[in-house]
């Protein structure tokens, strides 16, 4: 081995050895190195995993809909005017939606009641999602009342959703087209609106214009702007929480900078030594730099792993209360475990980085100290 | 947009930098001003012993600036869906004046950063601290280009503005944003082509010179430079439309997508590496006539040399096998 | 040989409380001698062994090193006397681990690791191959009849074998010169007789030997070949 290596081992064990012979006060150290990784990763994880559950909910979901507003309210919209959008260049398919929602006092939220063309769904009954199914503890088989307009109606539970990915279909019921119109009161020749596909979804924006041009009271919403604005709100979401735990971050830099400066006096000792007998203050930096690194790699680690367990495995229980505002676009959640670099760069660079600044100077008082200080003591 | 988790960190990584040079500057200050190796006062002596929490602190912040350079490019990259005709980083960048220059800004300070560290390791293979007042008058330049970055950077992402969906007006329609890249993707590869591969040629040949006569650092150096603006250049106008393998895709900052395997890490780690040990070269001519540094310095410069050589010839190896290899010919 | 002219030695220099710890010192330490530095506490021996062994730099005065060998400087050649009164920190160091031992008064050894690891410990920033630098270590343990504490922790040794394990430190990079600050202030007088034995054999082994005590088992003993006598900082006999 190469000298200038063999340097980097010989120093890297010997970092190693000193670390556990200070078991105790590192270990404290790491712990709250760990805690205040896993508490930034489940966050970030959190919302990212939000993020994909949203774009995989849209994929799905048509290119483009086009809603009427009348007074700045969504409105029903006319069958009719399918037929003319689909006349515009460039649209391939128009499709009328019938949808709503339907708050139910007992279960306390919105759910969605939604049109299928599915033959195998019969009149007077429902497909529910799992959600549905379980606050208002039901199964295949059972009858539920829904209020209707013109009174309850009821319906049999054909078949419960199955659970692919809950966001889809965890608050849906689905009925036929008939019994959607009864629900909810809607007349023959009227939709809640239509959903557009385009041949190339380029010129999407070109047929969203046309149809303004033609509708004025037509607002066409493109996939990529409901998008856009998830990840808008899901972003700002999950900053606005870092930003609260940077003060977390901010006490563990106090933390590590206390830690770094109060070297006991064996350590400062052991320095003392190590430089009077030929160690030069790079090699005392290297030392230090070794033995901060394994401190942080093992704090990361083990953060990144707890916090993974954490929001992947028991969906992020320990937010519940905090996140509760997220709790009414997704009743219920079993994240599909996402983990890209790039959210662990970012991590990284909360957590670690501070950490190393903060340890930067008291280091280097340690590695300057006088080679002859071990001479008297 | 501040809240974001990538601009936090982007943002937190530049104050740090920032503090950690403004710290490193302060210190550069007094041991410019106090520093009297003849003399062994108590003062002296901590001028030494400081010297060394110096190139800690500059050691520290290269490291973290050039970890930020890519991970600015990859929030840009992830903010692209929230800009309307942002097809990618690219897009993101062009979004407010401050993105390009914050990009250039980036690499510039981890290309001085780099020089200083080279300076710093000459200087303490002397005996005598022969480069003390440069190392330290060049610090005192890198101070104000990381305060400068730091401030395009903080402004870049002030300016962000998400075109988030509103309840009152439908859609948003956009133009392509692209900017900086589609003025660079507009040099046509008939030009870039040969001009790549003549400067490839110009840059091997001053570094051969270099290495058998010990002459024409500065030279090598200029060449070094020159070839990482050709070669980026050539990137957008042609190498990368053969990774690609797309006639009209001319992003260099896709290519550090899992997509294509990466490559990007190879390709823009070998042209930076090579760009710093390239002008490193050049830095430390002028300090041949030291004395104490007459045995070294020629030693370390052909070691720099060799190594800038060598990224250059693993990058031009790097899209040279795309070329070949890519069935899109052009 | 080391030479030194006109050395002083000021802590605190240009601070409000100046103290002149060694005070105009001009003296020559002959190789292959035992030279003894003798005189009261606090009369700045182990600060002149510190200026001598490349630890610290003086405030003022010239300190030659001759006889060292070629390649311990990068310009240095054979024969040359190298000045080192000026020189920055990490060729200090490159000297010291290559010249000088050093034999502290406290002995100085990492509680906590191993005997074999101690003695190998100054050996670790000069990437030695570590097989080689192992045998050597155990070569010298042996010697000094360590052998069955080879992988005991240096907190369970006796005075004597602490202070053998610091020897054997001092020895594993085999240094031109052997510098013991008080080496017997620790040990009883059959102890204090066994080492200056062993430092007999280390001058038989043509060693350079620099030792400050005011013991007369070490001032006292044939084996001195100059005896140095400071007081407040400057000599006061025997230069
Ligand atoms: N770092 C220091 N700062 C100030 N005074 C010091 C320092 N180190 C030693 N001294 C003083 O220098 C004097 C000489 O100390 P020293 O060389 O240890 O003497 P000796 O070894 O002969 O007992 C003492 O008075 C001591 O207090
Ligand atoms: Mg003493």
């Amino acid at each position: 081995m190469r000298p200038s290596v063999q340097r980097y081992r010989n120093i890297l064990d010997f970092a190693l050895s000193s670390l556990l012979r200070r078991k105790g006060r590192n270990l404290a150290l790491i712990c709250v190195y760990t805690l205040v990784v896993f508490v930034i990763a489940s966050l970030i994880f959190f919302v990212q995993a939000l993020k994909r559950e949203a774009r995989e909910l849209l994929v799905q979901a048509p290119d483009m809909v086009v809603q009427r507003m009348v007074a700045g309210r969504h409105d029903p919209m006319p069958v009719a005017q399918a037929e003319t959008i689909r006349a515009i260049r460039g649209v391939e398919a128009v499709q009328p939606r019938l949808w709503g929602y339907y708050y139910d006092p007992v279960y306390g939220g919105n759910l969605t009641v939604m049109a299928t063309d599915d033959t195998a769904l019969a009149v007077e009954s429902v497909w529910v999602g799992q959600g549905v199914a379980r606050s208002m503890r039901v199964k295949e088989g059972d009858m539920i009342s829904l209020r209707g307009y013109a009174g309850p109606m009821l319906f049999s539970i054909q078949k419960v959703l199955p659970e692919e990915s809950e966001l889809v279909s965890s608050d849906l019921i689905l009925m036929s087209p008939q019994d959607v119109r009864s629900l909810f009161n809607l007349s023959e020749g009227l939709a809640t609106d239509l959903a557009v596909q385009a041949g190339n979804p380029r010129e999407l924006p070109t047929i969203a214009a046309k149809i303004v041009e033609q509708f004025p009271d037509a607002r066409p919403i493109l996939k990529s702007e409901i998008l856009r604005t998830y990840e808008a709100i899901f972003d700002w979401r999950g900053g606005l929480m870092v930003v609260v735990l940077s003060s977390a971050i901010l006490s563990f830099i106090i933390f590590a900078w206390d830690k770094a400066t109060g070297l006991s006096a064996e350590e400062r000792k052991e320095v003392g030594i190590l430089k009077s007998i030929g160690w030069e203050s790079a090699d005392v930096l290297l030392l230090k730099f070794w033995e901060g690194s394994v401190v942080s790699l093992t704090a990361f680690l083990g953060g990144v792993l707890l916090a993974y367990v954490h929001v992947f495995f028991f969906s992020a229980s320990l937010f519940e209360h905090a996140l509760k505002g997220w709790s009414v676009l997704f009743p219920r959640y079993r994240l599909l475990p996402a983990l890209d670099g790039y959210q662990l760069a970012v991590l990284f660079f909360l957590t670690v980085l501070p950490y190393t600044a903060a340890t930067l100077v008291p280091i280097w008082r340690a590695a300057t100290v006088d080679p002859d200080a071990a001479m008297r003591s | 947009m501040i809240q974001h988790p990538g601009v936090l960190a982007l943002l937190l990584a530049s104050g740090l930098v920032s503090l950690l040079l403004l710290a490193a500057g302060w210190q550069g200050l007094r041991i410019l001003r106090g520093w009297n190796l003849q003399s062994g006062s108590e003062v002296q002596l901590d001028l030494e012993r400081r010297t060394y929490l110096v190139s800690t602190l500059v050691a520290n912040a290269l490291v973290i600036q050039i970890l930020s350079l890519f991970l600015f490019i990859f929030t840009a990259e992830g903010l692209h869906t929230q800009f309307v005709g942002a097809m990618c980083a690219a897009g993101s960048l062009a979004v407010n004046a401050f993105g390009y220059p914050t990009l250039l800004a980036k690499i510039a300070t981890c290309l001085v950063a780099g020089v200083w560290l080279i300076l710093h390791r000459a200087d303490t293979q002397g005996h005598d601290y022969p480069l003390i007042r440069p190392k330290y008058v060049l610090l005192l330049i890198l101070v104000p280009m990381v305060l400068a970055e730091t401030w395009l950077q903080a402004s870049y992402l002030a300016g962000l503005k998400a075109d988030v969906m509103t309840s009152c007006c439908g859609s948003l329609f956009g133009q392509g944003r692209e900017g900086l890249v589609a003025e660079l993707a507009g040099l046509p590869p008939r030009i870039m082509q040969p001009a790549f591969w003549i400067t490839l040629g110009a840059f091997v040949a001053a570094g051969v010179l270099l290495l058998r006569t010990r002459r024409g650092a500065g030279v090598f150096s200029v060449l070094s430079l020159a070839f990482l603006l050709v070669s980026v250049t050539s990137l957008v106008s042609f190498f990368c439309l053969y990774i690609y393998e797309l006639p009209t895709h001319h992003c260099p900052f896709c290519l550090l997508q899992r997509e294509y395997g990466f490559v990007g890490y190879p390709i823009y780690g070998t042209l930076l590496g090579g760009a710093i040990l390239g002008l490193g070269v050049g830095a430390l001519a002028p300090f041949r006539a030291r004395k104490s540094l007459s045995e070294a310095l020629p030693r370390m410069q052909a070691r720099l040399a060799w190594s800038a050589l060598v990224l250059a010839l693993i990058f031009t190896l790097i899209v040279g096998i795309w070329m070949v290899l890519s069935p899109l010919k052009l | 040989m080391i030479e030194l002219s006109r050395v002083v030695k000021t802590y605190q220099a240009g601070l409000a409380t100046p103290f002149t710890a060694v005070d105009d010192v001009s003296l020559r330490i002959p190789a292959g001698k035992v030279t003894v530095l003798k005189g009261p506490s606090g009369s700045g021996k182990t600060t002149l062994l510190t200026l001598i062994g490349c630890m610290a730099r003086p405030t003022s005065g010239r300190i030659h090193l001759h006889g060292l060998p070629a390649g311990t400087l990068p310009q240095l050649t054979e024969g040359d006397a190298l000045e080192i009164t000026s020189l920055p920190e990490r060729f200090l160091t490159a000297i010291r681990r290559r010249t000088f031992g050093f034999i502290f008064q406290q002995f100085n050894l990492v509680r906590g690791i191993s005997v074999l690891e101690n003695v190998m410990l100054p050996t670790y920033p000069t990437g030695e191959d570590h097989a080689w630098v192992e045998a050597r270590a155990i070569e010298r343990l042996g010697e000094l009849g360590l052998l069955r504490h080879l992988h005991a922790s240096v907190d369970r040794l006796s005075g004597g074998e602490a202070q053998r394990v610091a020897i054997a430190r001092a020895l594993i990079n085999e240094p031109a010169v052997i510098i013991a600050d008080e080496p017997t202030a620790h040990l009883d007088s059959r102890l204090s007789e066994d080492f200056m034995e062993l430092m007999g054999q280390f001058k038989a082994a043509g060693k350079t030997l620099l030792i400050t005590s005011h013991d007369p088992i070490v001032h006292g003993s044939p084996l001195a070949d100059v005896v140095v006598e400071m007081r407040d900082g400057r000599i006061v006999a025997g230069s």
